[in-house]
């Protein structure tokens, strides 16, 4: 009685104490490796017990880099009742929800039907785990919110996905990873951001994927850090793109959003951009404006990992050259790499920055002001 | 704007070879015959279109020919009218396209030797760099070695994209080679087109690929620093050429982040990436791809924390600035000093 009593008054405190947050990248997991069965079609249980996902890489398990933690996450994130990190609703409630006062959190599935080769099982997988982000978790918890998760090589089968789940509210985004066959401004992907532009909804573009290209323009690298480090080339190639391909000048309305790439790569490539574009211009008509305007229009960054620079203040010049209202605070939870909320921003910053940063800025994105 | 001065050191100046047939006097019979025989054309890497904005300032285009392809031009465009002491030329032909190694080989020979024969011998302020058959190390030490019997050879050049990431192990031997023959490893911008030139595919644009010369970058900094290049091999200077500087602190303050929580996977490295760079690692100052304010430039410069890390370049003939205007707005005349005259002397050892 007496050591219940103390946790509860020690929890309330610093509960009142703390700002509300949104947490614009959780990752929730799969308790079992058939938790999705009841939401497929009999033919794709038994295909994926014979053959597999039969992805663009190849392990049959596991990724190619192994990561440096178990799933890449928190050893403290295993749930008491079994089950891998993040697959456990009560213990992301008492780790993350409820101490850091999440009041929106985005979930972005991992290991879904993306970045598989047979297109047919992606979409079947994608809309099985759409399903299951409401049954598992939006339902049960009204602080969370899903991401649309669309077979990303499909875009016709994607936009399809996407506009038989517009205007369900447990949708704030549709999901898609950075790395795919194409970079992510090629026509065939067009239909994705045509839907999600006709629904209202942000595409958020999260590090990772499987595409079959190497993860570097001169191969594969060795290690696991080489990868973690590529996401954020392979982000930057995948938002040129986009810009190049014209994708912001033909969808005006579209809003995306880099998740877990960093940021401070962002102002370089918009300079590069901008400047590369005086002298070829002709080559690209259709993007008719400097390409950082069509960037700090319809781009937002979630901010894990956090670049971190020996003087930690010299992340405000990054800051202030992106906009205070383009990043949307993010831990990445369950994942090893999980950046703190009262830890990430140096001292220093005005209160009408900080409200947008943990806040504001992705209630307004995702409609939920 | 910032005063340039005189004696200062061009980092990445580009003679053109005129075509594939300027090669055949460098060729021995049997590549001569090769050439002509199966009908070869001239290797012009798409990373830089012959009629391209990108390749060639107005003002410094031919009415004929190639661009870079006169020594006069040259003469008259950059080494007279910015009163330099030393060039360093960077041949990008597209030898390291070709996918035989005993062709590529031959090519690169033959390369080198116009080089020195038709530039360095015509002007004394002209130094070389070798280029090298990737694709075989072996044969890459062994150009290495011949060609740096001649001193004005200062350098040797990799193509920032090409089979394998630069810091893989096989290639160990070429930077064993360079460090012990006072050679730097340049790195230039552009592609052997062996792979997609983005780690996200195949874009569709001329630009595309040119904006996706500074991830490449990023990535083989990445890879040069965790396969630990430099604690083996800790006098070997390696300079980025044309590789753009805005990027260079928020990268590595991303590649410090991780190695910090994954350093358990490459524990050889024992130097923060940071102070990697800061010791082995240079970049050449054009393209400059910063807006064109002061302020900017002075929180860029500020933040790499060390002024040793830029050289001078002008990228000729490539577009990259007009008129005399290789200095961005903003540099102090020390650091003008530094990045024109000492960074490039304290780079190249062989630079006499």
């Amino acid at each position: 009685m007496n050591i219940q009593f103390r946790e509860s008054s020690e929890a309330a405190s610093p509960l009142t104490a703390k700002t509300a947050i949104a947490d614009c990248d959780i990752h929730p997991a799969r308790a079992t490796r058939t938790e999705l069965y009841p939401y497929l079609a009999k033919r794709w249980q038994h295909h994926l017990e014979i053959y597999g996902v039969h992805a663009y890489q190849g392990m049959m398990e596991g990724p190619p880099y192994p990561k440096a933690q178990p799933n890449a996450s928190r050893r403290d994130a295993y749930p008491p009742e079994g089950g891998p990190q993040g697959s456990s609703l009560s213990l992301m409630q008492k780790q993350l929800l409820d101490p850091n006062n999440v009041q929106l959190g985005v979930l972005n599935p991992l290991n879904t039907g993306q970045g598989i080769r047979n297109h047919e099982l992606s979409a079947a997988l994608c809309s099985a785990i759409n399903d299951w982000q409401i049954d598992k978790w939006t339902s049960r918890d009204k602080r969370l919110k899903a991401s649309i998760v669309v077979g990303n090589e499909d875009g016709l089968s994607a936009a399809a996905e996407i506009r038989e789940r517009a205007g369900d509210k447990n949708f704030v985004q549709v999901l898609l990873l950075s790395r795919n066959v194409e970079p992510l401004g090629q026509r065939r992907y067009w239909p994705i951001y045509q839907a999600a532009e006709e629904a209202g909804l942000p595409v958020g573009v999260h590090a990772f994927g499987f595409g079959g290209n190497p993860i570097t323009p001169s191969g594969w690298p060795s290690y696991y850090i080489e990868e973690m480090v590529g996401h954020s080339q392979c982000q930057q190639s995948a938002l040129a793109s986009l810009v190049l391909e014209g994708v912001f000048e033909r969808f005006p309305k579209l809003k995306m959003v880099m998740i877990e790439a960093g940021f401070g790569w962002a102002p370089s490539l918009a300079w590069r951009l901008d400047k590369v574009w005086q002298r070829l211009r002709s080559e690209v008509p259709h993007v008719k404006r400097p390409p950082s305007e069509y960037i700090r229009e319809q781009v937002w960054w979630t901010t894990q990992p956090m670049e971190d620079p020996e003087r930690r203040e010299d992340l405000f010049d990054i800051i202030d050259w992106i906009g205070w209202d383009r990043l949307l605070f993010a831990t990445d939870y369950p994942h090893w790499d999980y950046d703190e909320p009262s830890r990430v921003l140096p001292a220093g910053v005005s209160e009408a920055n900080r409200a947008a940063f943990y806040l504001g800025n992705a209630q307004k994105l995702y409609g939920l002001a | 704007m910032a005063s340039l001065i005189a004696g200062g050191v061009d980092c990445d100046v580009h003679p053109a070879v005129p075509h594939l047939t300027s090669l055949l006097p460098y060729l021995n019979d049997y590549w001569r015959d090769q050439v002509t025989t199966r009908g070869m054309v001239d290797l012009v890497s798409q990373s830089y279109p012959q009629n391209s904005p990108i390749t060639a300032r107005p003002d410094w285009r031919p009415e004929n020919g190639k661009p870079g392809e006169s020594l006069e031009d040259m003469q008259r465009h950059v080494l007279d009218s910015f009163q330099l002491s030393y060039a360093i030329c960077n041949p990008l032909y597209g030898v390291q396209m070709v996918f035989s190694e005993d062709m590529q080989a031959a090519f690169c020979r033959a390369l080198n030797d116009w080089l020195a024969k038709e530039w360095l011998d015509r002007d004394a302020r002209l130094r070389g760099s070798i280029v090298i058959p990737t694709q075989s190390v072996e044969k890459s030490i062994a150009e290495i070695e011949r060609c740096a019997q001649d001193k004005r050879f200062v350098q040797v050049l990799m193509l920032v994209m090409g089979d394998t990431p630069l810091g893989k192990r096989a290639l160990w031997p070429i930077y064993e080679t360079a460090e012990r023959l006072e050679l730097a490893v340049g790195i230039h911008a552009g592609s052997a087109y062996h792979n997609p030139p983005t780690a996200v595919g195949w874009g569709s644009y001329h630009i595309e690929d040119y904006v996706g010369q500074a991830q490449a970058f990023q990535t083989q900094l990445t890879s040069l620093i965790v396969e630990g290049v430099f604690a083996k091999y800790p006098r070997l200077k390696m300079v980025m050429l044309e590789s753009g500087v805005s990027w260079i602190s928020p990268f590595l303050w991303r590649l410090h982040k991780f190695w910090r929580g994954v350093r358990m996977e490459t524990p050889w490295v024992d130097r923060a990436p940071l102070e990697i760079v800061r010791s082995n690692i240079r970049f050449s100052l054009q393209p400059f791809d910063a807006p064109p304010d002061e302020a900017t430039l002075i929180r860029l410069f500020d933040h790499m924390q060390s002024d040793e890390l830029v050289l001078f370049s002008t990228d000729y003939p490539h577009w990259q600035f007009d008129g005399l205007d290789a200095l961005p707005e903003g540099l102090s005349p020390d650091l003008v000093r530094k990045i024109m005259i000492d960074n490039p002397h304290a780079t190249y050892p062989r630079l006499t």
